[in-house]
């Protein structure tokens, strides 16, 4: 017998759970998940990938994927002029073309957060009607993850008092690997707290499972639900800096657990594939599998994200080739 | 809008070049029928495709003839290596000419395109290469040094997958060195037809493949030719039944390929997504015109309204409709009588006090539709459990133990197909070992493979398809007797004693693992004879 260590109370947690909140009640109920199928699974998603998305559907899935778009930058060679020219770029995508679609969100380093938010001026904060975007920063020692935990929270706390929307977090998959669901567990909780304004209210918390490195979708099911009950408002894919980054089979799971979940709690999180969707078609398989897996309900910036950086030239491209009825080229799309 | 309505992406019928009339394909070219002609139908249209000859009795003994001449002056000449190479350029042109032939197979048979591209032709290709590279391998086919073939083989297929049935008989065939007269169903020889044409285009020796249509008497007259060796037969259970009983007494060798109930057990370790998945795949591929079809559910009790919650949620997001629109998952039912059936099969289970669940989904006007269909409340009893309905109608009963589930499974007078779900690979041997269905799929369902044996127990047949075996039922051993000698002493033979035929194949998927069923098939041609005499 282990001794049980109390962890942090998280409410969802005990809501679904039930009882008292320990290590091993964790353990029990991430084990007791239905396994997958990798081939299954792989399978599926390569069946939703079949899809042929044409004319006015094409057309609306264009659009939607910009308004869908992370527009992100994580360089260690970022400054605050290219912060500045992606802001521009993710207010007006097609300078030739008013019409076009704001992208949801800019996502940088912490450091970066000020820049961006002067950058956006009145424009700061995501609001279909006044067609605001947000700032999201990665923190928690993006990507690895490896710091202490007070490093952690300072990281965190940081970008939101900067002003950060948003927080996009990696989870420590040493712990999780390893079975320390619990530590993982209390770092998301912590990080959560983190993540509150001093008028009480809470940047936005994306989780990131670094799929990649997880290994295989049992985990990537367990670390999903892991994620939401410890208080995640997003579960996120990867950080884009460990190959394989988002995959349709991975974001296809991860939607069957958020569908999951609002079929127990009634409760909707957000998924966000990040890292190496470059292309309109492959985009156009994600919007697919969501509306066919959790549902429509889900293609709108609170629920659903692409982490994309060069996604969002080649959507203008489609974009423009559907409007003239030909291609342009790489000079008719500006570079960031 | 709606983004899940999405915008018609119709395939374009441009590449197909179809003829208005088409003819009977003997001895290497087409030839007008003696019998009054009759049209294929689009049945998710009702509109007329093209005018398709009917054999008589005179034109089935012409195409006898011409695989015979074939047979004597050349195929049975040429060393395998030459047969080959004429069944690799088969395949390369049905490659050549998917696109052509999946949309001639979705508009003659109503199924998806996506189906007829993703699966059946590339399946068909897949057939020509496997058997392709054993004709020069006859040696290893399991019957000795030098089996030697049978002669002319009468091929007579049905109508669910009409150019792959035509595959799985024509390839072996022709590896082995047989020639072939093949019927295909009435109402779909289309792609028959356009095989035909890969056939000349191939130069194929005239006679070796003739292909005759016709109604249900063709098929009759062809197999109960005189100088016909093997009879190879794919359909309902009382056709095989009745060819079962005139074929008796004489020479010719006999392969069935029948009915199916198919039982699909899931058990409460199952990968839950993907086992729900596989349901929709085992009973709705196809419009569930599939013998194998995993037409009857049998979940544990304890998961037993999740899956049907799932199911239902699931089932909600088929799209039902043309099936030449590349998101079309489920398309038209393949003729007024099968409507008529799958209908009158549907409302015997309400009456039979089982309720009954269908998505809302808008059926087209004009065609043959059945929307996709759950029966739960289902007691094994009852005649939707019993009988296979040959539709996108899934029944749905629980068991506790595992037990329980063997002998429900096996509580079927046919035994085609079973699948598996569960995430332990021990329980899945075990459960495998114990069923009597001639394939048993684990975390998976309705996935082929030329090099897998596919074939039934009891009333679903018996012989074997693809694989070595679905080769050595073309082959004799080079020590027996002449065919000619045997017709003398008027000894029958069927495959039914021989333990390889009666071997399972296991199909596992990845959390799955393989193993055989009981090897002894049992064989079931007593039964009474059939009345209608619709080969389909």
């Amino acid at each position: 017998m282990t001794i049980d260590k109390v962890v942090s109370p998280a409410s969802r947690a005990t809501e679904v759970l039930g009882g008292e909140l320990t290590e091993s009640s964790l353990k029990r109920y991430l084990n007791g998940i239905s396994g997958v199928d990798a081939v299954g699974l792989e399978a599926r998603a390569a069946d939703l990938g079949s899809r042929s998305i044409k004319t006015t559907s094409k057309a609306w899935a264009l659009d939607r994927i910009i308004s869908l778009i992370d527009l992100t930058t994580l360089e260690g060679a970022d400054t605050p002029g290219k912060v500045r020219s992606l802001v521009a770029k993710g207010l007006t995508p097609d300078a030739a073309d008013p019409t076009c679609p704001r992208v949801a969100a800019i996502c940088v380093y912490g450091d970066m957060v000020p820049a961006a938010v002067e950058a956006l001026g009145a424009s700061h904060g995501l609001d279909e009607v006044s067609g605001g975007i947000n700032v999201a920063a990665v923190a928690t020692a993006f990507p690895s993850g490896r710091a202490s935990l007070a490093v952690k929270l300072a990281d965190t706390a940081d970008a939101v008092a900067a002003g950060a929307d948003e927080i996009d977090m990696v989870i420590d998959r040493g712990a999780f690997l390893s079975g320390r669901y619990g530590q993982v567990f209390d770092e998301i909780v912590a990080v959560k707290e983190a993540c509150r304004r001093a008028d009480g209210s809470y940047a936005h918390l994306k989780v990131i499972l670094e799929t990649g490195e997880l290994n295989t979708y049992d985990n990537v099911r367990r670390a999903s639900w892991l994620s939401i009950l410890a208080g995640g408002d997003f579960i996120k894919t990867s950080t884009g800096k460990v190959a394989p980054a988002a995959t349709l089979p991975v974001t296809l799971l991860m939607l069957e657990v958020v569908r999951d979940w609002n079929r127990l709690t009634g409760e909707k999180i957000g998924v966000k594939p990040a890292g190496g969707i470059r292309t309109s078609k492959d985009a156009i398989k994600y919007l697919v599998a969501v509306a066919e897996t959790a549902g429509e309900e889900w293609l709108q910036p609170h629920l659903f994200r692409f982490g994309a950086s060069s996604l969002l030239n080649d959507v203008l491209l489609q974009r423009q080739k559907l409007a003239t009825g030909h291609y342009s080229g790489a000079d008719y799309v500006t570079i960031d | 809008m709606s983004f899940l309505e999405y915008a018609p992406a119709p395939e374009s019928t441009a590449l197909l070049n179809l003829q208005s009339e088409y003819g009977l394909f003997i001895d290497g070219e087409f030839r007008a029928g003696s019998d009054p002609t009759f049209s294929t139908i689009s049945p998710a249209t009702e509109k007329r495709i093209a005018t398709i000859a009917s054999a008589s009795t005179a034109d089935v003994d012409a195409a006898v003839a011409a695989a015979r001449r074939a047979y004597d002056s050349t195929w049975s000449r040429l060393s395998g290596r030459d047969r080959a190479k004429y069944l690799f350029r088969i395949a390369r042109l049905v490659q050549e000419r998917a696109r052509e032939l999946a949309v001639a197979e979705s508009l003659d048979n109503g199924k998806p395109i996506k189906e007829s591209r993703d699966v059946d032709v590339p399946l068909v290709a897949a057939w020509f290469f496997y058997y392709a590279g054993w004709a020069d391998k006859l040696d290893h086919a399991g019957l000795g040094p030098n089996p030697r073939a049978l002669g002319v083989a009468a091929q007579v297929i049905p109508w669910n997958f009409p150019l792959l049935m035509l595959a799985w008989k024509i390839a072996p065939a022709l590896a082995a060195g047989n020639t072939v007269v093949l019927k295909p169903a009435e109402t779909t020889p289309l792609t028959a037809l356009l095989f035909a044409e890969i056939v000349q285009q191939a130069g194929l020796p005239a006679g070796v493949v003739n292909i005759i249509t016709g109604a249900g008497s063709t098929g009759r007259d062809l197999v109960n030719h005189p100088d016909v060796n093997k009879v190879a037969f794919t359909g309902s259970t009382s056709v095989g039944r009745e060819i079962a009983r005139s074929l008796a007494g004489t020479s010719k060798k006999l392969t069935l390929e029948l009915g199916g109930k198919g039982a699909n057990i899931v058990f409460d370790d199952a990968p839950i997504d993907e086992a729900v998945e596989g349901i929709v795949r085992g009973i709705f591929f196809n419009q569930g015109h599939v013998c194998c079809a995993g037409s009857r559910l049998l979940v544990q009790e304890n998961i037993h309204d999740e899956v049907v919650d799932r199911l239902k949620e699931r089932l909600s997001t088929l799209r039902v409709g043309d099936p030449l629109d590349k998101n079309t998952d489920v398309g038209a039912i393949n003729s007024a009588e099968q409507l008529a059936r799958i209908s009158e099969l549907s409302e015997i289970g309400e009456a039979e006090g089982a309720s009954r669940w269908s998505p809302a989904c808008d059926l087209p006007s004009e065609g043959f539709w059945f929307a996709p269909t759950l029966f739960t409340n289902v007691s094994t009893a009852s005649r939707i459990a019993r009988d296979e309905i040959f539709g996108p109608v899934l029944s749905i009963l629980s068991f506790r133990t595992p037990a329980e589930a063997v002998a429900k499974a096996n509580n079927t007078p046919y035994g085609l197909s079973a699948g598996i779900w569960s995430s332990k690979g021990s329980r899945v041997l075990a459960v495998a070992d114990k069923l009597r269905a001639g394939v048993v799929w684990a975390n998976t369902y309705n996935q082929f493979d030329p090099a897998s044996p596919f074939g039934g127990y009891k009333e679903s047949g018996y012989g074997r398809e693809g694989g070595k075996q679905g080769l050595a039922a073309y082959l004799a051993p080079a020590g027996l007797p002449s065919r000619a000698a045997e017709r003398a002493s008027g000894a029958a033979e069927i495959d039914s004693g021989n333990a390889e035929q009666g071997e399972a194949a296991v199909v596992a998927g990845a959390g799955g693992t393989a193993g055989n069923a009981d090897s002894a098939g049992t064989t079931d041609t007593a039964g009474t004879a059939a009345t209608e005499g619709d080969l389909k």
